[in-house]
């Protein structure tokens, strides 16, 4: 579906990403852009996850509007209560709403996703534009400490972290931030050596530009493309790691909701036989918010690299 | 060959080095005394605090942090991970236990993968665009999207508390004698489980390797000389496919390992991830520490061995 080989479907002004803009800049990047728009709403699994994923964000966000009950009102008469017309989804082990407290995790899960790949792509395009741009030592001291961060087990050193600094929302996010920007930094610093030897850069470089200019103007606007890609399918992860996380205890605390601790009961085979209501809408809302990005990014991919064979 | 092999060994020497660093960094700022940790609790008890300072000082856990460091590395090379806080045993007996519950998972994990994801994806470049194309693609976002510990309990929930065709727990049956089936039987549901979510990868890089392979000249080659479709295909497109796959395999082996953790979790598997997340629960720092030096590890060795493996099996890569 992605890896298109044949590129004669590709519209002329869909300058690739990597490539040089040739003419006026303005008129080329506003070009390109409209091709990418184009590109991205002819993938309809990408138009699909938008929609979802649209959504979601709404119904987190108007949760207080939207929810009919308090998330951490603890009501102990109506406990593990299956649905009903006062309680939609029924009620958890304290007796709260499990819809509401669907709605509020999905803030919880959101926020944690977008700002754990926010750090780690931070660090991962300094740390890649640094190497990419200064190669020699600079480049060959964080791309080894980039494998050697590659190479450990993360799941295994975040939680080892996460109990060392306590579990917590922001603790995850810090951690999940920490451990995932290698990819990003590999990235962009491939991009910054291919881009290096660009006739375009060449060619600022030869009208006398300073480097700063030709690296915020020139490489990085290019560099930054495929971080786009990387970014929207490390979100989808870093919800999956918090939810992962959180379902072992050691990622969000109750009472704070989050989809990942709402299954956390499940693993009693009593919860887990009779008590569908309390397991299954959660673990749904993950697997719909993480498909939805993956088909976001897929999409991203395809729009904004044509040439991408994978 | 001699000279690239040595290379790859080289480069490798850094990473483990830094692994070791941050490893030992972090068992240094977990709660707990790293003193005691070094020591065998039952020596301590019998030979009172003066053979303990005397210890210590033998072992050098007085001096500063990087004279530990090196002394610490020394320990490791004689196989000395530590002492747990939690029973006083041995790191390495605690982990030895575990390691080949854990491999046997992984092995069938990374078996069940390839038999899913590689057919899928080879199969999907060959009919390209066609609805198994697309089937194909979804079950692969859907195996990358939906959090393996959820698909754990659906099945679980399925197979075995509605249709109770499989065990919900364990690696064999409490009391039951071992016998093949009834291990096959407990290791099908978490298999399976994080077989699904290993086989994305490889479907989308086998898919897009064997279109790759399509699209090469030496099968217009092929075809003009008027071989069978099928030829074509098994015998010329494939044969550079299945190259690339090796490092696939090897880069997603954090991956699996991490993913062992909350599927044993899941599965009361009595593996390495079960005594990690233990481990963790109960402050045990010199047992998850181990467990850490010892994936990492695996994960630089699996790496290399990709790399070598690659080089062998594919004559166009150069050993210089």
């Amino acid at each position: 579906m992605t890896e298109t080989v044949d590129y004669s479907d590709v519209p002329l002004a869909g300058i690739p990403a990597s490539g040089a803009p040739v003419s006026s800049p303005l008129l080329e990047s506003h070009r390109r852009r409209s091709g990418v728009w184009h590109r991205f709403r002819r993938h309809r699994l990408a138009l699909l996850g938008s929609s979802l994923l649209f959504l979601l964000v709404v119904a987190s966000l108007g949760a207080p509007q939207i929810a009919r009950h308090d998330p951490y009102t603890v009501e102990l008469r109506s406990y593990r209560k299956g649905p009903s017309a006062q309680h939609r989804l029924g009620t958890d082990s304290s007796g709260r709403d499990v819809l509401s407290r669907l709605l509020y995790a999905g803030r919880v899960s959101l926020s944690v996703g977008l700002v754990a790949v926010s750090i780690y792509a931070a660090i991962g395009i300094v740390l890649g534009g640094l190497a990419g741009f200064y190669g020699r030592w600079v480049d060959s001291l964080i791309m080894r400490i980039a494998d050697m961060v590659l190479s450990f087990p993360s799941l295994i050193v975040i939680i080892t972290i996460v109990s060392i600094l306590g579990p917590s929302i922001y603790n995850v996010m810090l951690v999940i931030g920490a451990m995932g920007w290698p990819p990003i930094a590999r990235l962009v610093r491939g991009n910054f050596l291919s881009l290096r030897e660009q006739d375009f850069v060449i060619a600022a470089q030869s009208i006398g530009a300073p480097n700063r200019r030709i690296i915020f103007r020139h490489v990085v606007p290019n560099a930054l493309t495929p971080v786009i890609v990387a970014a929207s399918f490390g979100m989808a992860q870093a919800i999956l790691l918090e939810a992962g996380l959180s379902f072992l205890g050691l990622g969000v605390q109750p009472p704070t909701p989050s989809w990942g601790n709402m299954l956390t009961d499940a693993q009693s085979v009593t919860v887990l036989r009779s008590m569908t209501w309390l397991w299954l809408p959660p673990g749904l809302m993950i697997a719909v918010t993480v498909l939805s990005i993956n088909f976001i990014g897929d999409g991203l991919r395809d729009a904004l690299d044509p040439r991408a064979a994978r | 060959m001699g000279r690239y092999l040595l290379r790859r060994l080289v480069i490798a020497v850094p990473i483990l080095f830094g692994i070791s660093l941050t490893t030992f960094a972090l068992g240094n700022v977990a709660p707990g005394d790293p003193v005691t940790a070094m020591l065998d609790p039952k020596q301590m008890a019998n030979l009172g605090p003066e053979w303990v300072e005397q210890r210590k000082e033998a072992l050098g856990l007085n001096k500063p942090a990087a004279t530990r460091y090196v002394i610490w590395l020394k320990e490791l090379s004689r196989g000395n991970l530590g002492y747990s806080y939690q029973d006083g045993q041995p790191v390495w007996r605690k982990i030895s236990e575990r390691i080949w519950p854990t491999l046997l998972l992984m092995s069938t994990v990374l078996i069940m993968a390839n038999l899913i994801g590689i057919p899928l994806g080879l199969l999907a470049a060959v009919k390209q665009y066609s609805v198994f194309d697309y089937a194909a693609s979804l079950l692969g976002f859907a195996a990358v999207s939906i959090p393996s510990f959820f698909l754990g309990l659906g099945f679980i929930y399925i197979f075995s508390v509605q249709l109770r065709w499989l065990p919900t727990a364990g690696m064999n049956s409490v009391g039951g004698a071992k016998s093949f089936i009834d291990s096959l039987e407990h290791i099908i549901l978490p298999a399976t489980t994080l077989g699904l979510a290993q086989a994305a990868p490889l479907i989308r890089y086998s898919r897009a390797s064997m279109l790759e392979s399509i699209h090469q000249d030496y099968i217009a080659v092929a075809r003009a000389k008027g071989l069978s479709e099928r030829t074509v295909m098994f015998r010329h497109a494939l044969r550079n496919v299945l190259n690339p796959l090796v490092t696939i395999i090897a880069l997603d082996l954090p991956a699996l390992l991490g993913g062992t953790v909350i599927i044993e979790q899941i599965f009361a598997w009595p593996g390495m991830g079960t005594l990690a997340v233990a481990s963790v629960f109960g402050r045990d720092y010199p047992v998850i520490m181990g467990i850490t030096l010892l994936g990492a590890v695996t994960v630089v060795a699996s790496n290399l061995l990709a790399d070598l493996v690659y080089a062998v099996v594919d004559p166009r890569i150069k050993y210089s």
